[in-house]
């Protein structure tokens, strides 16, 4: 909150601002368009389904032209080089359980991005780091599913442990 | 039926046997979970929402504000011995009670937060059972206009009055406002938004939104950053027992940090940083010793932990009696209600009037179990510092999927492939959470506009449906008028304020 621009004296147009405003704007025009389109429903007053968002788009456009001023004029806040390697190795974990837990379970699922994420904080090896991620998953499955009675995906190894669930 | 009886009755439910081991439960896992370095209330909050799905109402609300205070005890902890505080409520605790651990005196440093924090949350906590009944008393009232007005007011100064930049917290505000128009419209069944996928009918989880924001977010924020400085816990050296010096240092900033916090909570105005800032600018006004500010002045922790708690506790002032979250902490308290069906406002205190003063009486009662927990076991908690990286943000993120597969299970084919869809948000989410941060955006508005938007849609489209679609409505009772007056003067006073080169913050934390 304290981290104001340090660089005052050399201001420049802020190309990564640019790409901000130009994606408020998509949004804005996305609602716009989306909301012109909804079928119509017998209006009692002038107020329906469709006027809010229509102000929300209207403000968020408005609110784009007003960031493209500032990138503009170079008023963001500077900001520090980003290491993208280890972003990528946590978005890599996310995107991998994401598109099988519901096939190989939440443990399993759950245990690779735990070790994609220890990857990304530089603690391999990744088969040591699986298992333990395996391991540590499967318990907080165990505590969760079985204590509290939250419903978690299962797979193979989840089963084991309620065979019931097999017929369905 | 008067206050004090009503509390009476409420400590009736607070002490049930199961009740207090749900508070003793909710406190524990808040602490142990607010001590990890870069998690803060929100964040704490959230990641344990999922465990209290399964509960009855009542003890999952006691349990919730067990976590609640915990979290802000663990909070303080962390930006005492951690030189890094997670969120921005606690800079100002880091700056003075991070050099006094570095001088040896991390255990009064502890102790003071930990008494100050037990002094404010008490009187607060007080405070909110007095005061509840009063603006209950007021907001029954509340048509939709005066409601509209007032969130109005809400979104105003949690986006635009306190950050560093109107624009960027305006911004903030309409992502979350847009992001809850997705899903089907509550007063005509209309779906909104959703592209014909039928995982938005219901549309965007706040759990699994907040945990995203923060969880990833930050996640991805910290392991991004090359400047990463190898963070050192300070060794708590010596006793944490307080001097009788310290005592008579600290006693009064308890005081006044709760003056300061629980009004600025109470009302619906940003969150705790601006009382935590504003203490610290008031002690050291105050202080006989003004050139140890800055050099670990006992005084700079004592006011501001104070300020913050008692913060804490005021926003749930606006929370039960109007059904107002004011902030990102809020905003979640908000979500774990309405799981149970449960609409805070005024008419919560009329229909499930044992719940409230149930939840009230429990908050006394958690506040001495974080007492007990925080001074004699603080060795326990400072060892849970020393987890190193790689297995905590791998842990939190462990539990990130936890709580967003627990609040959204469904299911998305992708060609035969079974995903799902709660986690591809979580990641979606968690980008965008990176982003805002990158970019210095802040993160309670979005939080804020997605649960706050629908309600005041709802409010605005009632009130407008009442005449016949005539905007003056909203302007027809004075106070309407006179709240809506105030969220305009809420982004404009900051706007000229800031042209002349200063911002709220950087008043109270000018005299640097």
């Amino acid at each position: 909150m304290t981290t104001g621009p340090n660089s005052n004296n050399e201001r420049r147009p802020d190309r990564a601002a640019f790409v901000i405003a130009a994606v408020l704007a998509l949004i804005a025009i996305t609602i716009f368009v989306s909301t012109n389109n909804m079928p119509a429903v017998a209006a009692y007053t002038a107020v329906g389904p469709r006027t809010v968002p229509y102000i929300v788009s209207i403000c968020l456009f408005g609110l784009a032209i007003w960031t493209a001023f500032d990138a503009w004029r170079g008023n963001f806040p500077a900001r520090e080089e980003q290491n993208v390697n280890p972003i990528l190795w946590i978005i890599g974990g996310l995107t991998v359980q994401l598109l099988l837990i519901k096939t190989i379970g939440f443990s399993v699922a759950t245990g690779m991005l735990f070790a994609a994420t220890a990857k990304a904080f530089g603690r391999g090896p990744l088969w040591m780091t699986t298992l333990i991620g395996i391991v540590f998953s499967f318990v907080v499955w165990f505590v969760f599913a079985k204590g509290l009675q939250l419903t978690l995906p299962e797979g193979p190894i989840e089963l084991l442990f309620r065979p019931q669930a097999k017929a369905a | 039926m008067d206050t004090f009886a009503l509390l009476a009755q409420g400590f009736m439910t607070a002490l049930e046997p199961i009740n207090l081991f749900y508070a003793l439960l909710g406190v524990t896992l808040g602490t142990a979970v607010g001590v990890l370095p870069g998690i803060g209330p929100a964040l704490t909050v959230a990641l344990l929402l999922p465990v209290t799905y399964k509960l009855d109402p009542a003890g999952s609300i006691i349990m919730f504000a067990g976590i609640y205070y915990g979290g802000m005890y663990g909070g303080s902890t962390t930006s005492i011995l951690l030189n890094t505080p997670g969120e921005s409520a606690s800079i100002v605790t880091a700056l003075e009670g991070n050099k006094m651990a570095r001088k040896g005196r991390g255990g009064p440093a502890l102790a003071t937060a930990a008494i100050g924090s037990f002094v404010a949350g008490l009187l607060a906590t007080l405070g909110l059972a007095f005061f509840a009944p009063i603006v209950v008393k007021f907001a029954i009232a509340f048509g939709p206009s005066e409601y509209f007005a007032l969130m109005m007011l809400a979104f105003m100064t949690v986006s635009a009055a306190f950050g560093d930049s109107t624009l960027r917290g305006l911004t903030s505000l309409f992502i979350g406002l847009a992001l809850g128009l997705i899903g089907i419209d509550q007063l005509t069944g209309q779906t909104r938004l959703a592209f014909g996928m039928q995982n938005l009918f219901d549309g965007i989880n706040v759990t699994t939104m907040a945990v995203a924001l923060f969880a990833i977010g930050e996640t991805l924020a910290v392991v991004s950053s090359k400047n990463a400085l190898e963070e050192k816990v300070e060794a708590i050296k010596g006793s944490v027992m307080m001097t009788r010096e310290d005592w008579k240092r600290s006693w009064r900033p308890w005081l006044r940090g709760t003056l300061i916090g629980f009004p600025i909570g109470a009302m619906p105005a940003g969150g705790a940083d601006v009382s935590s800032f504003l203490s610290y600018s008031a002690e050291k006004q105050f202080s006989k010793h003004p050139e140890e500010f800055g050099h670990g002045a006992i005084e700079g922790v004592a006011g501001p932990e104070a300020a913050n708690n008692a913060s804490a506790a005021g926003t749930l002032v606006p929370l039960l009696t109007l059904g107002l979250p004011t902030t990102a902490t809020a905003a979640i308290m908000l979500a774990g209600f309405q799981q149970f069906g449960l609409q805070p406002g005024p008419l919560l205190f009329v229909t499930n009037a044992s719940l409230v003063w149930g939840l009230i009486a429990s908050l006394l009662v958690a506040n001495f179990m974080l007492l007990v927990l925080n001074l004699p076991l603080i060795g326990m908690w400072v060892k849970l510092l020393t987890i190193p990286r790689h297995w905590l943000y791998s842990g939190i993120l462990v539990f990130a999927a936890l709580g967003t597969l627990g609040g959204s299970g469904s299911t998305y084919m992708l060609g035969p492939l079974p995903t799902s869809f709660g986690l591809g948000l979580l990641l979606l989410f968690g980008l965008l959470g990176y982003f805002l941060r990158r970019f210095s955006y802040p993160i309670a508005p979005v939080v804020v506009g997605l649960i706050l938007g629908p309600m005041a849609e709802q409010s605005l489209r009632q009130a407008l449906q009442i005449s016949q679609g005539d905007p003056m409505v909203l302007f027809k009772t004075w106070i309407s008028t006179v709240l809506l007056i105030l969220a305009v003067a809420a982004v404009v006073v900051p706007m000229i304020l800031r042209a002349r080169g200063k911002d709220l913050s950087q008043i109270a934390a000018d005299s640097d």
